[in-house]
């Protein structure tokens, strides 16, 4: 009877040395919930910035903070609670795993940015939304191999949205709301309640 | 190789070496530290097991310099991928006809 739980014990070793190499699995619901309120937060404030003015182009820099500002304190949020996450279980969150997570996310998320400057520069206001969203999903479906299955399909619905706005394009807080508060929020409750964190 | 009735293979039977082909079975490569650090092992410990599995050609090592910092590498080969598979399925079979 002993070889046996050897064997099972084995089989349950093997499994969970696969997984932790292959998978980064700290990344908590939470900052899902946190950066989805605050896009609904900036985009709140978009859109009273937007009752003062019809033109967009006025207010250049007021939307180019707001976001730049929820970017970051989004991002921080999501390292801040995956550390939080990582610390209470035990787990290491700088891994060979987790630098090949963070290498395939930042990829696609730095050259949108570098495509959104330009779009910026060359006055396409209204298709900097859509490319946020679209690059945005692209850095989530190269992460998502890397770490819950989840991450892959909040990228996908993230891209649709990105197209969607590509089309809408004079509903671009809409679909900002839609796509960084909405997607985010319910890809959180959902992690938080299927990985308890 | 020795292989006993059920399927399970001698190689394999140790935790170390079972740590380093679950993390190469699903990697294209891993290096050294990269190893010791996801199993929590020795130098000299992991240093043996891989010896092991590399003159049995399960492993295969890569050697070279990074800038100028030699770095050892290593990755599955096709045959050990597949001893591998089999040396779990006969232990999921074990656990399973009881």
């Amino acid at each position: 009877m002993e070889t046996i739980t050897n064997y099972s014990e084995d089989i349950k070793t093997i499994k969970r040395i696969m997984e932790e190499s292959s998978r980064f699995l700290s990344l908590s619901g939470l900052s899902g919930i946190f950066a989805g309120i605050l896009a609904f937060l900036g985009g709140f404030a978009v859109h009273f910035l937007r009752l003062r003015t019809q033109d967009i182009s006025l207010l250049k820099y007021e939307v180019v903070a707001v976001a730049m500002i929820v970017l970051i304190l989004a991002l921080a949020g999501s390292f801040y609670f995956s550390i939080r996450k990582a610390k209470s279980k035990g787990q290491k969150i700088w891994t060979p795993v987790s630098r090949r997570l963070l290498l395939n996310l930042f990829i696609p998320l730095i050259s949108g940015g570098f495509f959104i400057l330009i779009l910026y520069f060359e006055n396409h206001w209204k298709l900097i939304v859509p490319a946020m969203l679209i690059f945005y999903g692209l850095s989530l479906v190269s992460a998502g191999k890397f770490t819950y299955s989840e991450v892959f399909y909040l990228g996908l619905a993230e891209l649709i949205t990105g197209f969607l706005a590509a089309i809408f394009q004079e509903s671009f807080i809409l679909f900002w709301v839609l796509g960084f508060g909405f997607l985010h929020i319910v890809y959180g409750l959902i992690m938080y309640r299927k990985y308890q964190g | 190789m020795k292989t006993d009735i059920s399927g399970l293979n001698k190689l394999f039977e140790n935790r170390v070496r079972l740590g380093v082909m679950s993390i190469l079975i699903v990697n294209n490569s891993s290096d050294f530290n990269d190893l010791k650090e996801s199993l929590g092992v020795t130098d000299g410990n992991l240093a043996s097991h891989l010896k092991a599995l590399e003159e049995n050609k399960v492993i295969m090592v890569n050697k070279q310099f990074i800038g100028r910092k030699p770095n050892t590498s290593y990755s599955i080969t096709e045959s050990g991928s597949l001893l591998f598979r089999n040396h779990v399925n006969a232990l999921e079979n074990l656990i399973n006809s009881r």
